[in-house]
């Protein structure tokens, strides 16, 4: 009997179009290799749909906060069905940018050096001395972005002090949370990772080629931007990639796929831009393009071990870490809220 | 280095990209237009779309008398027709002009897919790259996307709360003239305008025929709204004050619904040739089955109370947008409209519609952003909100929501010390449905 693949794509959130698009040609690749495929909408529908149709496996293709900070994630775990990708808490800490590369470096993996600012803190502080200060110390240029989402929207390159403070207001437009990164040039690449039993593979790279910054433009209308499969990187370049990106999939415990992002620099560096739990599935997007060359059959791979690999609760309410946590040290906290203080 | 096994020439992902004509190049999906995706979900207040409120239509009715004209004249219905359009399609929309007071003869008329393929071949027949457009400002996004595609220049001319300004129109053409830069038409909404909400002065409608007529400017007049004033039949047409002077469009999307896509031009007998020529070369004929539904909906039903019913419905929307904005924005000030869809909302110095708009769709709330109406980048201190759709107790919700949205950004720009700014219009921003 055919397996029952119930794709999650649309949702309320920005990208909604991007992930509407992805789920329909999933959707068609795993229906062309004979399988049994819905494609639903992140709706009040969802749950019982779910009771209803009982799918063996539920593929989460929802871009942005919902689908990707691993609330969907942990909703299908409390539900015990099985879905393809990491689970909840590792989607979280992959998703948000600033926790994914405060880990990334933590392991030794080079990310542009960045700082992150909520909305919050500078309606108490103010914006003058906080921007001025990003310009003294991360320096021009610098990439404003959303702490969380994808699609580059919100994401602006500030090159001159005087465009920062429009590109704040652009990127909180998208986000209660920026991030201001150094920007670091090189080679654009996008690396597409699979896990299949238990062995992690790098698909081909994917160079990606545009004029000024990859945009949402970019990336979506065909014949904006020119990709080269596998990248033209020197062997030992393309080595560095495979070998950073699979440190990335691993650590973050990403499970069937991811897409991570790097920018290489002339000298090798591998910056590590972003990471995707849920990379785009469009015509134009990146993970298709990698995964071209190994027809449908990788898709259904995916789903096979996904579904038998059977219902994950998440590493939040797994049984086995249901340990207490340690009680942390405030230090002097208390001192600190003294009224004075507070004046 | 680079190995030799390696891809000396990417792909851009389409074999045809250098195919395409030069006009072509510039057509793209905005990520403003992506937005207008999550639009169409229930749990967002869509103030953006032109959607008539197709709820009140006697759709029973409909029903049988579509089962009717299957059963009865099937054969017909589903085979090729005139390319002007059928014969007793024309009578019909002659008889729904004379409340425009234009006096045509059935022969004038070319039904078209929508007004909207009108405008299309109107501009195809008279543009060639470069020439020039006179709209007003702001103008119909619709009439943009088309002018941008034959790659025309649109010079914009201000409009007030009468509309079109004459003494703006005359300096504008005559320094055109002047230029060396002839116009080609001047594309005009004169009734409840789209996005603006304002309605053309009785008094200045003589007024733009004589200068149009005066600098030899041909007029091409949009009317989808004439019928839809709140408590008042339409002014006269341009079109009635000088025939020769002025091409015509009608539709009856907004009078009744665009589910038929019927619309019309009336055009000077030599236009309305190449009109009929250019609209064959295109789609062959206007579809039979939408043609014979709503003939015979305008020939056995009171269609004209049914419109009546319609202009009660806006009104009582309208009225709800408008003391929702005095609740909730007085910060900003607006149109208010005697009939149509729409108002055209200024905002508060230092916002961007534009720049907002994610904002807002995160807040469940749609605008179309002022930017869209401009052919230049402006625009981006206006939004158009729409009270055509929504229920006036989801307008009053929308406009709520839109509230929280348009004071957490003034917070934002305060404090950022940001302006609201131009934006240069990459290529042809192709609206979505919603945003018409």
């Amino acid at each position: 009997m055919a397996l029952k693949v119930a794709i999650v794509a649309g949702g309320l959130a920005h990208e909604r179009d991007v992930s509407i698009r992805s789920g329909r040609r999933v959707a068609q690749t795993l229906r062309d290799e004979g399988m049994d495929v819905q494609v639903w909408d992140l709706d009040s529908h969802l749950i019982g749909r779910i009771a209803e149709w009982v799918p063996d496996v539920v593929w989460p293709l929802v871009h942005g906060a919902d689908g990707e900070d691993g609330s969907l994630q942990d909703l299908f775990g409390l539900l015990g069905v099985p879905f393809v990708g990491a689970d909840g808490h590792q989607a979280r800490l992959a998703s948000h940018k600033p926790t994914a590369k405060a880990l990334m470096r933590a392991v030794g993996l080079a990310t542009p050096p960045w700082v992150t600012l909520r909305q919050s803190l500078f309606r108490q502080v103010g914006a003058k001395g906080v921007l001025e200060a990003i310009v003294a110390t991360i320096g021009l240029p610098v990439v404003v972005k959303p702490a969380d989402g994808g699609s580059a929207l919100g994401v602006s390159v500030v090159r001159d002090a005087a465009k920062l403070p429009e590109a704040m207001v652009n990127c909180f437009a998208y986000s209660d949370e920026a991030l201001i990164e150094a920007h670091v040039t090189g080679t654009e690449i996008a690396a597409s990772v699979v896990q299949l039993d238990g062995e992690t593979r790098v698909l081909p790279l994917v160079e990606i080629e545009t004029e000024g910054l990859y945009d949402y433009d970019a990336r979506y209308n065909a014949g904006r931007s020119e990709y080269f499969v596998p990248a033209r990187l020197p062997e030992a370049h393309a080595e560095a990639v495979r070998a950073a990106v699979t440190k990335v999939h691993e650590t973050f415990a990403l499970g069937d796929l991811s897409r991570v992002d790097v920018l290489v620099s002339p000298d090798g560096v591998v910056w590590i831009i972003d990471i995707n739990v849920a990379p785009g599935m469009t015509e134009t997007s990146l993970f298709p393009q990698a995964a071209a060359s190994e027809g449908g059959r990788i898709y259904v791979d995916i789903v096979e071990r996904a579904a038998a690999r059977g219902p994950s609760r998440g590493a939040g309410i797994s049984p086995d870490l249901a340990r207490p946590v340690p009680s942390l040290s405030f230090g002097d906290f208390a001192a600190m809220n003294e009224p004075n203080d507070l004046c | 280095m680079t190995d030799s096994h390696l891809p000396a020439k990417g792909t851009r992902l389409d074999p045809w990209f250098d195919a395409y004509a030069e006009r072509a190049h510039g057509m793209r999906a905005s990520e403003i237009r992506a937005l207008f995706a999550v639009a169409s979900r229930p749990e967002v207040v869509s103030l953006a779309g032109g959607m008539p409120n197709i709820n009140s239509l006697p759709l029973d009715y409909l029903a049988d008398l579509s089962a009717r004209i299957m059963r009865e004249r099937g054969a017909k219905a589903l085979q090729y027709g005139s390319g002007q359009g059928e014969i007793s399609m024309r009578e019909q929309i002659v008889e729904v002009m004379r409340y425009d007071h234009i006096h045509a003869h059935p022969d004038d008329v070319v039904v078209t897919t929508g007004s909207q393929q009108a405008l299309d071949l109107v501009t195809e027949i008279f543009i060639n790259p470069g020439d020039v457009v006179v709209a007003e400002a702001p103008s119909y996004v619709g009439a943009l996307g088309v002018f941008r595609a034959y790659q025309a220049d649109v010079v914009h001319v201000p409009l007030d709360d009468d509309g079109l300004v004459p003494a703006e129109l005359d300096a504008t053409l005559t320094r055109l003239r002047a230029a060396g830069r002839p116009v080609k038409f001047l594309y005009t909404v004169p009734n409840y305008h789209n996005p603006a909400g304002v309605t053309l002065s009785e008094e200045r409608r003589p007024q733009i025929v004589e200068i149009c007529k005066r600098h030899g400017v041909l007029i091409l007049e949009d009317n989808p709204y004439g019928l839809l004033g709140f408590d008042s039949d339409p002014l006269p047409a341009l079109k009635s004050f000088d025939s020769d002077q002025t091409i015509y469009l009608g539709s009856f999307s907004k009078m009744f619904g665009p589910g038929y896509r019927i619309g019309w031009a009336v055009a000077p007998h030599a236009v309305r040739e190449k009109l009929v020529l250019a609209s064959e070369a295109a789609i062959l004929c206007p579809g039979m089955w939408g043609q014979m539904a709503m003939t015979a909906y305008l020939t056995e039903y009171d269609w004209y109370t049914q419109v009546k019913e319609f202009r009660g419905e806006y009104k009582a929307r309208c009225d709800s947008m408008m003391s929702s904005l005095h609740e909730f924005l007085p910060e900003c000030s607006w149109t208010v409209p005697t009939g149509g869809f729409y108002t055209w909302v200024t905002l508060p110095d230092g916002l961007d519609a534009k720049a907002m708009l994610p904002r807002a769709v995160t807040n469940l709330v749609a605008y179309v952003s002022g930017t869209a109406f401009y052919y230049d980048g402006q625009g981006a201190d206006h939004m158009r909100l729409s009270f055509c759709y929504p229920t006036p107790e989801n307008i009053r919700e929308g406009v709520r929501r839109l509230s929280h949205v348009i004071h957490d950004e003034l917070e934002l720009v305060d404090m950022f010390g940001t302006k609201a700014r131009g934006h240069v219009a990459k290529g042809v921003e192709i609206p979505t449905p919603d945003q018409v």
